[in-house]
């Protein structure tokens, strides 16, 4: 029988870059909130082929409203707003984050952290391995009426960019995005501008990396799920291409070197964890609703995630790509299709089999969500495949992104138990 | 002269044929054929035929298919259409089909291009991309190559050379067949006593399955036999049905949307028939020719992006003013994101043309019609008593 879920604690841990990483993103919002005083433009934009490096060229503040919706999810607020957006129309069946955001609209737009989000001076439609992304911000302009700049991205079917495929991104940002973004800004785009800030990325994206295989360690010496939730906080949204977010990364690492030279765990809201009993990897975003909850899943059975295919949602770096200022538009396509929800369902699967073999893990875990088919549709094949090949046992459980109402603490922590029995007994036979 | 009854039993049966025979029996009936499946929205057909192959629209596994191995590839939150035609696919009724081709309509059956790689690897499959930039040098450019690729693929799998005029033939056969499909919808708006929706549904899916140069009589014969028909009137609300672009409802809810009392005067299912609003050249490059066409003249759905905020979703406003319809009926299939996350702007561009709506959910093998048949019902009376 399955113990009892028990909450976890209200005392917090958090180690310095967590701190640091909260304010990070808090100032975004403190920026956002404060455009009435400053005049700042707002541009609202994905985390998924994001090109905050392009923004910041026009001194714009980056509003990211999946990030708003998963800061709703984190502070419990993202259920009355679903339910507000459902009363207005829109289908129960439909993805979380979307009626999370127009919920918050139609509530007054209040953000997570109790300040006003600005409405938008553009829509940066970057339209990067989720069909979602297309109607939700054809759904914001009808609300806001205003300028949106459209980035079809092509998705990698077949596994390979080609040619054709970078031209098209490139010939999109030289005539569609840029005169867009020059017109909304009344600032001309200045490309020795979008190389620096590109050089930025590439500094910060290598120390990223780092931390990411850092894993590879045992004890490992993060959770690149629950904690790697912190960790693609910066580099994912506004702050990919400033010095704020290279600095964040340097200290981070070196925390992360402290923690291997002392052969410690991950640092989890209870303190370090300290025994790495299981090493898993995950597929899929998380429940942002019962985070903690599920997190404590995990480390209360001495599970700690070693690679995680979420953390790869806003740039695969480390499938070797880097933001490249020597050729800026071509390297923002290629950075664009590389995005994990942009690669094609084979793709997919191979990362996941090399995750498990290079981090050493003990089986995948799949974490499907209810209303993101980018990410689900396919993934029960995947999970066989990657037994297959692997040998390594995988479990499946369901919950949602923002969505309080599909998160079911026992029958999650039911199967996430049977499933690190399955392991134990796996070792037992000696597979 | 084949009577009406003729044909729409032909249709029937062609319909009912989860074994796809019609399309096996025309690859065995000459060696060295090949047959090209394809999936919802839009594929260039042109391109298919033009390689002397056939076009065979997979639109799923329909009310009569028992699903068993599909619904383990999916879970229960994700619509019927990729578990049926996952279905059809292991339980090999589509193991003489030589590729299959997945529009780019919505992430499931983009993914499903991915584990159709790697359920049949042996088999072509390709995820077919559209574009959604309308510049004839930016998207024009594009979707160009993306139509040269599967040129080339198709003359790899066929050992053949699709030369331009053998491509300019095939557009003018498929300008023709949109032509006669745009015909039919006319004759049916025109006259639904003598055109119920049932039949136009199945002549127009007939067209998945057959030869276009068939299914191009087939809609002459139809609309001749149809036409001199007496068939009676009846005092029904006029409606559009929108949402219904990929999982197709079962045939009895087509059906029962009638009998509540509704003539359906335009629908977007199967749009791929009528996917341009207007010829495709022929007197210039054909695959330019099919590029800018879809650029300029495609019909508005909502896998495509509207760049022009002041006329998105006008469409429908359009469409139920030129078939003097009296209301729209959202049917969309459950989970599906395209007509799910469209849906709520749509209702608002109706609602400010004071145009009546209703809205539900369907699965292609939903059975029980009393609802639907309830919800129709009171729409088509509430149109009568108070529009």
């Amino acid at each position: 029988m399955s113990a009892p879920v028990r909450k976890p604690s209200t005392d917090v841990q958090k180690d310095a870059s967590m701190a640091k990483q909260k304010d990070m993103i808090e100032s975004n919002f403190n920026r956002l909130g404060n455009v009435k005083n400053t005049g700042e433009k707002v541009s609202y934009t994905f985390v998924p082929g994001n090109l905050n490096e392009l923004i910041m060229c026009f001194d714009m503040v980056g509003n990211y409203p999946e990030i708003n919706a998963i800061q709703n999810g984190l502070r419990k607020k993202s259920g009355g707003m679903i339910m507000e957006a459902e009363k207005w129309g829109h289908s129960e069946d439909v993805c979380t984050y979307v009626k999370s955001d127009i919920g918050m609209m139609r509530k007054g737009n209040i953000g997570p952290t109790g300040l006003p989000i600005p409405e938008p001076d553009i829509l940066m439609l970057s339209y990067t391995g989720c069909y979602t992304f297309l109607k939700w911000f054809e759904l914001l302009r009808h609300e806001y009426k205003c300028e949106t700049a459209m980035l079809h991205v092509p998705y990698t079917a077949d596994g390979v960019i080609t040619k054709s495929m970078t031209d098209y991104v490139v010939k999109q940002l030289k005539e569609e995005v840029i005169p867009k973004y020059e017109k909304v800004s009344g600032i001309k785009f200045d490309i020795d501008r979008l190389r620096e800030n590109m050089a930025l990325s590439a500094k910060a994206e290598d120390d990223f990396v780092w931390v990411l295989e850092s894993a590879k360690n045992k004890p490992s010496p993060i959770d690149a799920y629950f904690g790697g939730i912190y960790y693609i906080g910066p580099i994912f949204t506004a702050f990919r291409g400033t010095e704020l977010a290279v600095d964040y990364y340097k200290t981070l690492r070196s925390e992360i070197e402290e923690r291997i030279r002392k052969g410690q765990g991950p640092i989890t809201p209870e303190g370090e964890m300290k025994t790495e009993k299981y090493r898993i990897v995950t597929e899929g975003p998380p429940n942002y609703t019962s985070m903690r909850e599920f997190w404590k899943m995990f480390y209360d059975e001495g599970a700690v995630v070693v690679a995680s295919t979420y953390t790869k949602v806003g740039g695969t770096y480390d499938y070797g790509f880097r933001h490249d200022p020597s050729r800026p538009l071509e390297s923002l396509a290629e950075y664009c299709m590389h995005c994990y929800t942009n690669r094609n369902l084979p793709e997919r699967t191979r990362m996941l089999e090399g995750y498990i073999n290079d981090y050493e893990a003990d089986g995948l875990l799949i974490n499907s969500i209810k209303s993101c088919n980018s990410f689900a549709a396919g993934e029960l094949m995947m999970m066989r495949e990657v037994e297959k090949r692997t040998g390594k046992p995988a479990a499946f459980v369901e919950t949602d992104l923002v969505d309080p109402r599909y998160f079911s603490a026992a029958n999650v922590k039911n199967r996430l138990e049977s499933y690190f029995q399955m392991i134990d007994q796996k070792r037992r036979a000696g597979v | 002269m084949a009577t009406r009854e003729d044909i729409i039993t032909r249709c029937q049966a062609l319909y009912d044929d989860l074994d796809f025979t019609a399309a096996r029996d025309w690859k065995d009936a000459k060696e060295g054929r090949h047959v090209i499946g394809f999936m919802p929205m839009y594929v260039a057909r042109e391109i298919i035929h033009a390689a002397g192959m056939l076009p065979l629209g997979i639109l799923g596994g329909g009310d009569q298919l028992e699903v068993i191995q599909g619904d383990a590839y999916y879970q229960s939150y994700i619509c019927r259409i990729p578990r049926s035609t996952v279905e059809l696919l292991l339980t090999d009724r589509l193991d003489f089909v030589d590729g299959m081709l997945f529009p780019s309509i919505c992430d499931v059956i983009r993914n499903l291009s991915g584990m159709w790689k790697m359920l049949r690897p042996e088999v072509y499959s390709h995820y077919f991309d559209v574009p959604q930039n309308y510049m004839r040098d930016v998207g024009g450019e594009f979707y160009m190559h993306e139509l040269n690729v599967l040129r080339h693929d198709l003359e790899k799998i066929g050992d053949i050379t699709i030369t331009d005029e053998a491509l300019k033939n095939s557009i003018v056969v498929y300008n023709e067949n949109r032509r006669l499909t745009r015909e039919l919808y006319k004759f049916r708006s025109d006259t639904p006593w003598l055109a119920p929706s049932s039949e136009v549904y199945l002549i127009n899916r007939a067209g998945m399955l057959i030869p276009v140069e068939d299914h191009n009589q087939l809609i002459k014969d139809y609309i001749e036999a149809a036409s001199i028909e007496d068939r009676p009137k009846r005092d029904n609300s006029r409606v559009v049905v929108s949402g219904s672009f990929c999982e197709q409802p079962p045939l009895n809810l087509i059906k029962s949307i009638e009998m509540s009392g509704c003539y359906v005067v335009d629908d977007d299912y199967m749009l791929v028939n009528r996917w341009f609003t207007k010829e495709v050249p022929t007197d210039c490059d054909p695959i330019q020719a099919l590029s800018y066409t879809f650029l300029e003249a495609s019909v508005k759905m909502p896998s495509c992006f509207e760049p022009d905020e002041d006329i998105k979703g006008l469409y429908l406003v359009d469409t139920v003013r030129e078939n003097n319809a009296e209301g729209v009926i959202f049917a969309a299939a459950s989970f599906c994101d395209p007509a799910l996350l469209e849906r709520p702007l749509l209702q608002d561009v109706l609602n400010d043309a004071d145009i009546p709506h209703i809205s539900f959910k369907y699965a292609e093998n939903t059975g029980q019609m009393q609802p639907i048949r309830e919800q129709a019902g009171t729409f088509a009376d509430s149109i009568k008593l108070w529009s």
